[in-house]
């Protein structure tokens, strides 16, 4: 029997071999198992793309067609979800572009045990909230007589944080150096160490004070806990994976971010290929359109296979195929029959849009077998 | 204290805002103000807008005061009369004008039983919210309002009678349709704007029903005895138009049959239709390709060493012909002046068009389609009365649609053919619909239009009752006949040597970007690559540098630029299109070479 198993474990899959030896009924002769073992085989060898199968072009069409559809239906739907995010077309053409900055980075924050369950779920939420001094003041007053700042704080949005007026003047001390902060009940002064300072400068230090980030994780600008199944957690907006993992109420092995360079970065390409397929499927399934995965984790793939993540784009994938003419056929045709030029370039015509040029047979499909013969002289 | 704004540029205050605005307003009814000043008091802004520059659409309402209209009855009789006009009403401060901000202060009662004391004005009639077009829909309250627009829009595409002394004109792109009807279901805006003077369409029985699935997707079905009859028949009118034009030197073109020494003399058969003077005669019939108007214009690029060279002195041909698939009679001849004084010869062309399948209908309400079938009139389906319909329009047109003006109009049309009389359709103050009904009734047929009808094949009576009636179509100008097209071999491009463009220039049907696509995604790259080989060449590529010969004929033998006569070369089969692209980077700098291996 195990001579059997290892026969064909070079044919197929070890994990199918797996799964026929733990589903094998208890009571098979040999000629059973060999005969199950063959029609896994068949099967397995028919479900395999065929060579010269355009599975690209295939893919390109599958989540194109759709995509057009999908151009009138995103206005319907935007701002309706809990909080405006960038979906349909628009986030399509930003995760295969592969963007630097996307238009609305989120993240969905796990948390561990109890929390997870919806315990402080509130003030979790605002302790990762950035939070900037004028929204914890209620009132900034410009003292001119004494060329300083009186901050009245806000008690109420103060406890939610969890903070007192003492930290939160620790905050400012560290950040403006040039001047003196003291405490004053609730309210914070703050004074200019070098006096006959002008009003102007008070101003400025005003000014300076008012957007000082005090606490939260940075980036981090709008929170909304989410009650997901039985699950809470923290929708946010912005993203800083990175510091977030780091907080102990958080679980860093299921916290997430939409923005695919920063996962590339924090995580790696495996995860940054996760968060293509994830985003995309996610878009297309929210128009309520059905693309197989399949189509989608080749595009992942082809974006992710240089070990980082590259747009599919001119100066991405694009730029890396080898023939100058498929180059030229894309963007920028002149740049590249420039710089092929000059380094004196040659094309193999070993791809399909080239033999499309030339009017040659492309070589897939029927294109792909070739006569070979000896000629005789 | 109120801002006080004119046209929108601040001019000052006012101390109390309300008193200002009611005070002007009561100034410009009595006529001490510009009828054209408007004003709108903003309260939350506390600012006043008064605006008297141009380009403000403005529109007419009567005025209400104390919640009584001022148009009383004794003034409806007058008007009625004729005593008075309606710049008298204007005068008389009965109706004024509001721009959009002013309406913004109004309060607009839509019938005068409606008015109350926070009225400010009425309507004059509610249609008047609608543009002429619109207007011209009959109970366009009962239809969505995307169906009303679609149906005003495809009344400006109706073949009707644009003006009746077309047979004088010489307007480009003209249709005429043969025996023009006045709709039976009318609004006042067929009055108003003296419809009967051009109508749009024909009032045709219309039977609501399926026939073999020839009406699926919104084609219709129409009796050939109702197009032998005349039905949706009708004439296009295409001028042809040449100019006697000087150049400089002394030289002009010339309208006559041309000489065969002409540069591009065409063949003797095409100028058959001439007469002496070189231009066609009335009622002449042509066909693709015969002349209508013989010219030949002075040669091209006259340098003065050409004068005295006899070869390049000769005249070229420039007569107007018919184009491809083009034919008709010559309807009318014009010979005159144009405003230089040179002679301009315009020949109208005409050309009778019978329905046929493809072409495009539609009724008043968005509800278009294309003939699907035509059946000759034994077949058709027919009610007990003996009616055959005219047309069988798809009930599966109607709940997706909601066009409920549709079915009225059929009743409409039922009862206004059978009492001779017009039906009023005015959108908001049309005849009601159970008063349609009853009268139907008295004239002896079901109340809600249907009938009992028998198959036109086997004469055995239908399960269902059919809704029939009468409505009033239209043929649109969308016809089969200017846009069939279809090509095997044709016409190709000087340049790139592919297909030409367009049906005028017996085009080709460009295989896209996308389309290529999908061939590459089934694999078929061998009929992908026959498909695309209509611009194949063979071309001599020289072995040693990899450039582009060519085939001296001459001598009968290669010849690389580059390697002269002593290359050896061999013919390599490529796109036109990429040989040309070789050569454009030639022409940047850019040498391409290629470099040649041996097939198998």
């Amino acid at each position: 029997m195990e001579e059997l198993f290892k026969e064909f474990a070079s044919k197929f899959p070890a994990y199918l071999v797996e799964e026929v030896k733990e589903n094998l009924p208890p009571k098979v002769t040999k000629a059973q198992v060999k005969k199950i073992l063959e029609t896994v085989e068949e099967n397995y060898i028919y479900a395999k793309v065929d060579a010269g199968e355009s599975v690209g072009l295939v893919a390109a069409e599958s989540i194109g067609e759709p995509g057009t559809q999908m151009t009138l239906n995103t206005f319907h739907f935007a701002g309706v979800a809990e909080m405006n995010v960038t979906v349909g077309l628009p986030r399509i053409i930003e995760i295969l572009d592969a963007r630097l900055t996307i238009k609305t980075p989120m993240m969905e924050v796990y948390l561990v045990p109890p929390y997870n369950k919806g315990k402080d779920i509130r003030s979790i939420a605002m302790k990762i909230k950035e939070t900037k001094l004028f929204e914890l003041a209620s009132e900034f007053q410009i003292d001119i007589v004494e060329s300083q700042i009186r901050v009245v704080l806000n008690m109420k949005k103060l406890e939610e944080i969890g903070l007192t007026s003492k930290d939160v003047s620790k905050v400012i001390a560290k950040g403006a150096k040039t001047s003196s902060v003291k405490n004053d009940g609730d309210d914070i002064i703050v004074k200019l160490n070098s006096k006959d300072e002008g009003l102007n400068e008070v101003y400025k230090l005003k000014e300076k004070i008012r957007v000082m980030y005090i606490s939260g994780v940075k980036g981090v600008s709008q929170v909304l806990p989410v009650k997901r199944g039985e699950e809470f957690l923290i929708v946010t907006a912005g993203t800083n994976l990175k510091e977030m993992l780091n907080l102990d109420y958080v679980d860093p092995t299921r916290t997430t971010s939409n923005d695919i360079r920063e996962m590339g970065k924090l995580l790696g390409v495996e995860a940054a290929r996760s968060t293509v397929i994830n985003e995309v499927f996610k878009v297309i399934e929210n128009q309520g359109l059905n693309v197989d995965v399949r189509h989608i984790m080749l595009v992942a793939d082809t974006m992710c296979n240089g070990g980082s993540v590259k747009g599919i784009t001119r100066y991405g994938i694009v730029s890396e195929k080898s023939s100058v003419l498929a180059r030229a056929s894309f963007e920028t045709p002149i740049k590249h029959i420039i710089n092929a030029a000059v380094i004196g370039e040659e094309d193999l015509l070993n791809s399909v849009v080239e033999n499309v040029m030339i009017n040659q047979p492309v070589p897939t499909g029927t294109g792909l077998a070739k006569l070979k013969t000896k000629v005789i002289d | 204290m109120t801002d006080l704004y004119l046209n929108s540029k601040f001019v000052g205050t006012v101390p109390e805002g309300k008193d200002f605005v009611s005070k002007i307003i009561d100034d410009r009814r009595k006529g001490n103000v510009s009828g054209n000043l408007n004003l709108s008091f903003n309260k939350d802004l506390d600012e006043i807008h008064v605006e008297i520059g141009k380009g403000r659409v403005r529109r007419p309402l009567i005025i209400v005061k104390n919640g009584k209209s001022l148009f009383t009855d004794d003034l409806s009789k007058q008007l009625e009369k004729g005593e008075i006009k309606w710049s008298d009403l204007v005068k008389q401060g009965v109706i004024e004008y509001l721009d959009t901000l002013e309406e913004e202060n109004a309060f607009v009662a839509f019938f005068e039983e409606d008015i109350t004391h926070k009225h400010t004005h009425l309507e004059v009639n509610p249609i008047d919210m609608f543009g002429l077009c619109t207007s011209l829909v009959p109970f366009a309250n009962f239809s969505p309002g995307a169906r009303v627009s679609m149906g005003s829009k495809n009344q400006k595409q109706a073949i009707g009678m644009y003006i009746a002394n077309y047979a004088l004109r010489m307007d480009m792109d003209v249709n005429i349709l043969h025996s023009p009807q006045v709709p039976i279901v009318q609004t006042i805006m067929a009055d108003v704007s003296k419809f009967d003077k051009h109508p749009l369409g024909q009032n045709i029985v219309v039977a609501v029903m399926s026939y073999k699935g020839y009406n699926m997707e919104d084609a219709i079905i129409i009796n050939k005895g109702s197009i032998d009859r005349g039905f949706g028949r009708s004439t296009y009118y295409r001028p042809a138009i040449a100019e006697e034009l000087r150049y400089s030197g002394g030289l002009t073109d010339e309208i006559c049959v041309p000489d065969k020494e002409v540069k591009g003399y065409k063949s003797e058969r095409d100028y058959r239709l001439l007469d002496e003077e070189g231009i066609i005669h009335p009622e002449a019939n042509v066909a693709e390709g015969d002349v209508i108007i013989g010219k030949t214009s002075p040669p091209r690029f006259l340098s003065s060493m050409d004068e005295y060279n006899l070869a390049t002195n000769v005249r070229r041909e420039s007569s107007v012909d018919l184009k491809h698939g083009e034919e008709g009679v010559v309807d009318f001849v014009l010979v005159t002046e144009n405003g230089e004084g040179n002679k301009l010869v315009q020949v109208r062309l005409r050309d009778q068009r019978i329905p046929e399948i493809g072409d495009k209908f539609t009724s008043r309400f968005g509800q278009k389609g294309v003939i699907g079938l035509i059946v000759p009139s034994t077949d058709m389906p027919f009610s007990t009365a003996g009616i055959v319909p005219d047309l069988i329009f798809s009930s599966h047109g109607i709940p997706s649609r909601m066009t409920i003006s549709h079915l009225i109009e059929l009743i409409g049309g039922k009862v206004g053919a059978l009492s001779g009389r017009y039906i009023d359709g005015t959108t908001f103050l049309s005849e009601k619909e159970y008063d349609l009904r009853d009268e139907l009734n008295s004239l002896g047929f079901r109340e809600d239009g249907t009938e009992t009808f028998y198959d036109g094949m086997n004469g055995t009576q239908m399960e269902a009752k059919i809704f029939v009636g009468n409505m009033y179509y239209l043929k649109l100008k969308h016809m089969v006949a200017n846009k069939i097209h279809s090509r095997a071999r044709g016409p190709i491009q000087l340049l790139t040597r592919q297909p030409t463009e367009g049906r005028a220039k017996e085009g080709g049907l460009r295989l896209g970007e996308m389309e290529k696509d999908t061939f590459i995604a089934h694999g078929a790259s061998l009929l992908l690559k026959e498909r695309f080989d209509s611009d194949k060449t063979l071309i001599p590529v020289c072995e040693e540098c990899g450039h582009m010969g060519f085939h001296h004929a001459l001598r009968d033998n290669y010849v690389c630029p580059v390697c002269e006569s002593a290359a050896q070369m061999s013919d390599v089969e490529m796109s036109y299109a990429f040989k040309l692209m070789l050569d454009e980077f030639k022409s940047l700098g850019v040498i391409p070479k290629l470099a040649l291996e041996n097939k198998y």
